[in-house]
């Protein structure tokens, strides 16, 4: 029974990407959204007999790996905090499929992406039901290859490949942060399993590492290391840029992307191994903060964004910061509570924008829209719902899970609470203000979309309606319904599954903060509700002129500053990305690659068996005292050897030699590698000349005279220090007034050093040479020198500049 | 007897060498080549017989009578590929004889 969400998850997978022609479109959504729909029925009841009834299910099946130290099985952990997970992602997965039936019904590659949603499901499935790390981050990996496959679904679009790429990328920073935690935890604790890690890691509390001269808790370090996992997958600050690139993919897979699947993997992470992370105060601060950084970041660069999608992207990330620092101030509980619900309403936001833009052809740009009010009724109550919970409206889903958080920033006993917790009070007026930016947008200001668009809209069908309504059931009543049973006062929902240590628990000091400030996360987002209708419907002229038409160069900046996501994106991609394709490219490729292992490798296994072939080739001469002379010396050398013991050969072989031999080929290697570039230098002064030469030959228009003394266009060899000559066809360059070979070429020697310039005169015509010149010596006398002149300046201008390289 | 064997062991050397650096050094004529191979072997026959006197074993002397045959009739036989050589190539100099290669 337990087993079946993982395999009926796998089978259905299997038979929609494998046999999906077979089984047609029709096949395929009944197949996958009926294998959803009894996993849902399943993890209720997990749900009820593992959370509600208290009975903790963990089972090993067959071996994995087994080697001498680590001892690997295929085990499943099912705990309240996993079949509470099972039934965020298996719901909002069940409602993204039906949500995809008709979204995608016209894409041809529809049982791809079906397979692919639920590929993407079950990889989450095997992250949340496992018992120890690496199949946790068999899940992980799992969960990064299938978002990769989502967001490239349209793979024939260069800016899906490049997003694809990018989360790819990012979250293998994530992932080498996690192995080196995992591998971290195995060093110390000697095993992989939750269970025994968590059990005995309170005896290693004051375990330090020492690193040169520092020493550090190995808590704080591994902490550090999870979390960078968790920065990876859950997009905190740093590694956070692939969220809102990751919206090049069709709609349904960010709803998935951003409620259920992926970006809860590292909170969830977070949240399991909250018995390791709770030791470590130093670790706790630190995700904290970045949680903390993170929320106000997301939501400040929301404010200015153009897409609609990718507005909300970034009020994911912002609520992930929430949850993170939620999870820094040790309150594991309440940032699952936000998890859940704001899987919820951010799909149902995310949802609704793909019917906005199912409906108007695939229009993103939110400046483009407008007037959807009438048109488009129930999408617009949707989003609203959707983002009044989003903003925390009371008594709506996100108001009970974002307003305790909030709380507990404030109630915390450090320093870093109170900076957490305003940075969060901020976070909650921006998240409202372009929540309302988005809806004023959208639906209140007068439309700036095509008539053609706007005569053809439709309300979304049955099947977009069905889970859109669901979703926000959900969105109104799942937080009030779940506030006591997951984060209410002396509730046994956990039961051993999160681990707080007694001196850190603030949740009763959070109950009985003055009222004033309770209520104030409410009056920061009514706040910014009210500000945002206000700026936009009543002085949205006054705030164009005030941003584009002054000239206030520090609005001007914020806005820009705001707009270019605090231009994270260009810094990476200068800083970071640039230097390391241009080290990938001309050191590990260049070098290293097709270089150094070139020459030891293939290439340099030829050449030398070329070299010896040749070598043996010479000695087989076929002269029977050349076969006596190599017998007499090599018995002669087989002598010296014997008698020396074989000292030449042993020395040959030591390593020292081999490595001198390494070291001679890398000098050798580098050496070409400048002289190549030097060479493209050289190459580049002298195509310019060249270019200035051909032009400037058609003014002086020297060709008639010297094709009437039969000369041909010569190849000019520059010869430089460093022992290499590049050929160039400069043609005439050859100085004629250095020997005055053509004003009195009289005797022989002079026409041999014409000779030898190339004109290749026999003796016995010189005389008739001779006559030519002497014709053409009164008539072209003038121009010739000029052109000899200007040849000759042309000359010394490139030796100068060549020089100089 | 000990200098005696050295004596005679270098005398069998150089005997040797002298057939060795004869077909080494020769460049014109191939019948000197078959002479040093027959010097060569005339050595080898030398140090037979000094060794069976040493060892005073007659076996060694009895070798060298072989060996005295198959040096006759190798050189007979090399001896009718000069003629038939000749024959065809008109020169018996061993500057020209390199088609033997690979």
């Amino acid at each position: 029974m337990y087993l079946l969400v993982i395999y009926l998850s796998f089978i259905s997978m299997c038979i929609t990407g494998l046999f999906g022609r077979f089984i047609g479109i029709n096949g395929t959504f009944i197949i996958s959204v009926g294998t959803m729909f009894v996993l849902l029925l399943i993890s209720f009841f997990i749900f009820f007999e593992v959370s509600l009834s208290g009975s903790v299910c963990s089972f090993k099946l067959f071996n994995w790996f087994n080697n001498e130290n680590l001892y690997l099985k295929w085990g499943f952990l099912f705990d309240s905090l996993t079949s509470s997970m099972l039934i965020v992602i298996i719901s909002v997965s069940l409602l993204v499929h039906i949500f995809s039936m008709n979204y995608m019904y016209t894409d041809p590659h529809l049982n791809r992406f079906m397979c692919y949603l639920t590929l993407f499901t079950f990889f989450m499935l095997v992250l949340v039901t496992s018992d120890n790390f690496v199949q946790m981050f068999l899940g992980w990996e799992g969960v990064g290859l299938a978002s990769y496959l989502l967001i490239n679904f349209w793979y024939t679009r260069i800016q899906a490949n490049k997003s694809a790429i990018k989360a790819i990328l990012l979250n293998r920073v994530g992932d080498f942060g996690l192995v080196l935690g995992i591998s971290l935890i195995f060093y110390f604790f000697k095993s992989l399993d939750y269970f025994v890690v968590f059990s005995i890691s309170d005896y290693f509390v004051n375990n330090k590492i020492y690193f040169f001269s520092y020493s550090i808790n190995i808590f704080t370090l591994i902490t550090i290391f999870l979390f960078i996992g968790a920065v990876g997958k859950s997009a905190q600050l740093g590694l956070h840029v692939w969220l809102p690139d990751a919206m090049e993919g069709p709609t349904p897979v960010s709803a998935l992307i951003h409620a259920a699947t992926m970006v809860t993997a590292g909170v969830f992470l977070l949240i399991r191994c909250s018995p390791i992370i709770e030791l470590s105060s130093t670790g706790l601060f630190i995700i904290s903060l970045v949680g903390a950084i993170t929320a106000f970041f997301a939501a400040s660069t929301g404010l200015v964004q153009n897409d609609l999608k990718r507005v909300i992207a970034y009020s994911t990330c912002s609520q992930l910061g929430y949850m993170v620092f939620a999870c820094g101030l040790s309150n594991y509980s309440v940032s699952f509570f936000h998890l859940s619900n704001h899987a919820f309403f951010k799909a149902l936001l995310f949802l609704s924008a793909g019917a906005i833009i199912h409906a108007l052809n695939d229009e993103q740009d939110i400046r483009k829209m407008g007037g959807l009010l009438k048109p488009l009724p129930f999408v617009y109550i949707m989003i609203l719902i959707g983002s009044l919970s989003l903003m925390g409206f009371p008594f709506l889903t996100g108001f009970y899970s974002k307003d305790v958080i909030l709380e507990l920033a404030f109630s915390g006993y450090y320093t870093s609470s109170n900076f957490v917790y305003w940075l969060g009070l901020i976070s909650a007026f921006f998240t409202a203000f372009y929540s309302i930016r988005l809806v004023f947008f959208v639906f209140y200001s007068k439309t700036n979309s095509y008539r053609r668009y706007m005569e053809n809209l439709h309300e979304c069908s049955f099947t977009m309606i069905i889970p859109l309504f669901l979703l926000s059931i959900g969105s109104i009543f799942i937080g009030y319904l779940s506030k006591d049973l997951i984060i209410g006062l002396g509730s046994d929902f956990w039961g051993n599954t999160l681990f707080y240590l007694p001196n850190k628990v603030n949740i009763l000091v959070a109950e009985f903060i003055p009222f004033k400030v309770k209520i104030l996360p409410v009056i920061f987002s009514l706040f910014g509700t009210f500000f945002a209708l206000f700026l936009y419907l009543y002085l949205k002229k006054f705030l164009y002129n005030l941003i584009l038409l002054s000239n206030n160069r520090l609005l001007y900046f914020i806005h820009k500053f705001l707009n270019k996501k605090w231009y994270f994106d260009i810094v990476y991609n200068f800083f970071i990305t640039k230097k390391f394709l241009n080290f990938g490219y001309n050191i590990s490729f260049k070098i290293i690659d097709r270089g150094f292992y070139e020459y030891i490798g293939p290439l340099g296994i030829v050449r030398s068996i070329n070299f010896i072939s040749k070598i043996f080739n010479k000695i087989q001469s076929g002269f029977i005292f050349h076969y006596v002379s190599i017998i007499l010396f090599s018995i002669v050398f087989i002598f010296i050897f014997f008698i020396f013991d074989f000292v030449v050969l042993q020395s040959l072989l030591d390593f020292d030699i081999f490595l001198l031999i390494i070291l001679f080929i890398f000098i050798l290697k580098y050496n070409e590698y400048k002289i190549i570039n030097k060479k493209k230098e050289y190459l580049k002064v002298l195509r310019e000349y060249k270019n200035k030469f051909i032009h400037d030959r058609k003014n002086i228009n020297l060709i008639f005279h010297l094709r009437s003394l039969k000369l041909r266009k010569e190849t000019f060899r520059v010869v430089y220090k460093s022992d290499f000559f590049i050929p160039v066809n400069i043609p005439f360059l050859y100085d004629y007034t250095q020997n005055n070979a053509v004003e009195s070429a009289t005797n022989v020697d002079q026409c041999n050093v014409i000779n030898s310039y190339g004109l290749k005169l026999a003796y016995n015509r010189r005389r008739h040479f001779l006559e030519n010149m002497k014709k053409l010596k009164i008539t072209y006398k003038n121009e010739l020198f000029k052109s000899v002149e200007y040849f000759n300046k042309i000359r010394n201008e490139i030796k100068v500049k060549i020089n100089k390289i | 007897m000990l200098v005696e064997l050295y004596f005679s062991f270098f005398l069998v050397l150089f005997v040797f060498v002298i057939g060795l650096f004869g077909i080494f050094v020769t460049r014109k004529n191939i019948i000197v080549l078959l002479m040093s191979i027959e010097l060569m072997l005339l050595s080898i026959n030398l140090s037979f017989i000094f060794f069976s006197l040493y060892l005073d074993d007659i076996f060694g002397q009895l070798f060298s009578l072989f060996i005295l045959t198959v040096a006759a009739a190798e050189a007979s036989i090399g001896l009718a590929i000069l003629i038939v050589y000749y024959r065809i190539r008109g020169v018996i100099s061993i500057n020209f004889i390199n088609s033997l290669k690979g």
